[in-house]
């Protein structure tokens, strides 16, 4: 039921008692809006270190050789190892290993379609690379086994070589020349993630091997592992090591000679630490909104307090306790509701204006940087809207809790005894 | 009007008792303008609250206008209240925050009457009170007297049947007390029933009846026309003083 009378009433008591009610409204509005910049600070940090893995699977291993470092049964140091598709299918038979990826890099070569050219890296994989790697399929599609079984002179582009080359034409189907071999374009590939950049052909490795002498070697592996944790992908890492030592006779635990990156180790590690801030962020926010409900709570009392008379008076004139308690109820969720959204709407814009200008920072870095873009350490910083409202009903329930109390014990006092009172 | 018999009432603080009122007996008639005096303590505050329906008896009965009042709920006190009694405070009690009109209109909020006709209805009250000028005047801008006359109006707004008057020229000068107690005098010709409480002999005087409480138990009742007893006893209370 809308009772307009009713509404007048608060509004005129709210209208001739503005420092009570700014005071109520502030402090609520205040206890919101460190909620939501907390929030959303400590969401900015947890999004931007976490986007630092989004290129990637995060389950996802690479390794590749380099030089001894150690002596080993009678080899001197300084040994080149050379890995090799032998490499290749031990690890893939490998448990939990989920997929995997040989990679040979072709060096710089001149692209050219029509007048266009430019110089870009090649590089071959196989079709299951793109599930490690994260591309975003632009245009066509990706390598896949039937190029890889006909040793097909296909080619998957990045967004960048198809910006420079096709600029409006349909890359797909067309030829490019990489040096003097045509490749068929079958697909154009982004990346989540700018900063890793497009500027590379991507071939079937077979492809790879039978024109560029690749032969047998390969530069790399990537490889994902299936759902493990921490330790079983360090012994993965570690079971890699040393099968591929057998097989190049080195000291398994030659750093040198075989590198490896193991992402999973990295992520989980990070994102302890983010678990741990988020935790952290949240205790704060929790003692902010505390506090809020604290300085509603006592100004709900004082008002009350204030009022003994004014109810005392209203009592006389034949106001019901419901008739009291209502207004005192009503007048308290008007006020904290009203400055509740207002934090909420203030501290979500300064988020929102903070992540606007930060976006347009990365964009520019990009461009600046090129390729290259650094470790990101701040992205994103908003608030989950659910988490907003939510806490701004508590501090509303309580401020209505908090009036609900005196206003009733208020309501049941004698008015002849509260006017006395002086 | 008001048939009290036999009533009694305690107050109960932890372990102790204190009876305030010891078995009162009193009857106004429609129309009568009765006044209550008696020293502090000797329940007439509490005879007041509960002639106002602000407060519950132990023993006796108290009927107003025909109505037996007893163990009524807060709810239909507040309405019974809002619909027969008006009251009258010592101290004025207007809602600050309000201007006269709104202070006028306020028993009539309660009445569920709608704000346009309610303000009509104050404005015609402060009218017969000749503060016409001061409706839109905050109570903290009026003074003693018009504040009392304003609280006046308020009362009357809900044509009640009984006007309860709480030290009604305790913080008013002895000029103004006389003019509020013309007023008064004037609605009490109207049919209106007033019982007012005082422990001023001189406005006691301009009531019809006087009745004076001792320690929680009528101690005399003087009926108007034998003022000169009244003086008498008057007399002999400031002897004894």
């Amino acid at each position: 039921m809308f009772d307009i009378d009713k509404w007048q009433e608060i509004f005129s008591t709210i209208k001739k008692n503005k420092l009570r009610t700014i005071l109520t409204g502030f402090s609520v509005a205040w206890g919101i809006f460190m909620l939501m910049v907390l929030l959303g600070a400590g969401n900015g940090l947890s999004n931007g270190v976490s986007s630092n893995f989004e290129g990637n699977s995060i389950n996802a291993m690479w390794i590749w050789s380099r030089e001894t470092s150690m002596p080993y049964q009678g080899y001197k140091t300084g040994r080149r190892i050379q890995l090799t598709m032998d490499d290749f299918n031990a690890v893939k038979k490998m448990d939990k290993v989920d997929k995997i990826s040989a990679r040979y890099w072709i060096g710089d070569r001149t692209y050219a379609f029509g007048n266009e050219y430019g110089t870009y890296q090649t590089q071959a994989c196989h079709p299951d690379y793109i599930f490690i790697e994260k591309f975003i399929i632009k245009e066509g599609r990706f390598i896949n086994d039937i190029d890889m079984e006909h040793d097909r002179k296909v080619m998957v582009i990045g967004e960048d070589i198809q910006k420079a080359l096709f600029k409006n034409t349909d890359p797909i189907g067309q030829f490019i020349k990489v040096g003097d071999v045509p490749f068929k374009v079958v697909g154009v590939y982004t990346e989540k993630d700018p900063r890793e950049g497009t500027r590379q052909g991507l071939i079937p490795i077979t492809t790879a091997q039978r024109l560029f002498n690749a032969g047998n070697n390969i530069h790399n592996i990537a490889l994902s592992t299936l759902d493990v944790s921490k330790n079983e992908s360090e012994q993965i890492e570690k079971n890699i090591r040393e099968d591929i030592a057998k097989r190049h006779k080195f000291d398994p635990k030659d750093e040198r000679a075989l590198g490896s990156y193991n992402s999973l180790k990295d992520y989980i590690q990070t994102m302890s630490i983010f678990s741990a801030i988020k935790m952290f962020v949240w205790l704060i926010g929790i003692g902010t909104l505390i506090a809020g409900i604290v300085g509603v709570s006592n100004i709900m009392l004082i008002v009350v307090k204030e009022r003994t008379k004014e109810i005392g008076i209203r009592k006389a004139l034949g106001a019901t306790p419901g008739s009291i308690i209502g207004l005192v109820l009503l007048e308290s969720i008007l006020i904290t509701a009203l400055a509740g959204y207002i934090g909420m709407f203030l501290g979500i814009s300064i988020m929102e204006g903070v992540n606007f200008m930060m976006e347009h920072q990365a964009q520019a870095s990009v461009g600046a940087n090129g390729d290259q873009g650094e470790f990101r350490m701040f992205m994103n910083p908003t608030v989950d809207l659910r988490i907003a409202v939510s806490s701004m009903l508590l501090l509303v329930t309580a401020g209505a809790l908090a009036g609900y109390i005196p206003a009733k014990k208020a309501s049941s006092i004698r008015p002849i005894e509260a006017l006395h009172d002086e | 009007m008001i048939t009290i018999k036999n009533l009694h009432k305690s107050y109960y603080t932890g372990t102790n008792s204190l009876h305030v009122l010891k078995g009162i007996s009193l009857h106004v008639e429609q129309g009568e303008f009765v006044s209550i005096m008696g020293s502090s303590g000797s329940g007439k505050s509490t005879l007041l609250n509960i002639l106002g329906i602000l407060d519950n008896y132990d023993q006796g009965s108290y009927e107003l206008g025909g109505k037996l009042i007893k163990d009524m709920s807060e709810k239909k006190a507040a309405i019974y209240r809002n619909e027969t009694l008006g009251f009258i405070f010592q101290s004025f009690n207007l809602i600050s925050f309000k201007n006269a009109m709104e202070n006028v209109a306020l028993p009539l909020y309660y009445q569920g009457v709608n704000r346009k006709k309610r303000n009509k209805l104050a404005l015609e009250y402060l009218d017969r009170f000749g503060l016409l000028e001061w409706a839109d005047h905050m109570p903290n801008e009026l003074s003693g007297g018009q504040k009392q006359r304003v609280a006046i109006a308020r009362a009357l707004i809900s044509q009640p049947k009984v006007i309860l008057a709480d030290e009604p020229t305790g913080a008013l000068d002895t000029q103004t007390s006389y003019e509020v107690m013309d007023t008064l005098k004037e609605i009490n010709h109207q049919g209106i029933t007033i019982i007012i409480v005082t422990h001023e002999h001189d406005i006691a005087a301009m009531t019809s009846k006087i009745i004076k409480l001792r320690d929680g138990v009528i101690g005399d009742m003087i009926v108007n026309g034998d003022l000169a007893s009244f003086k008498k006893s008057y007399a002999k209370d400031l002897a004894t003083l």
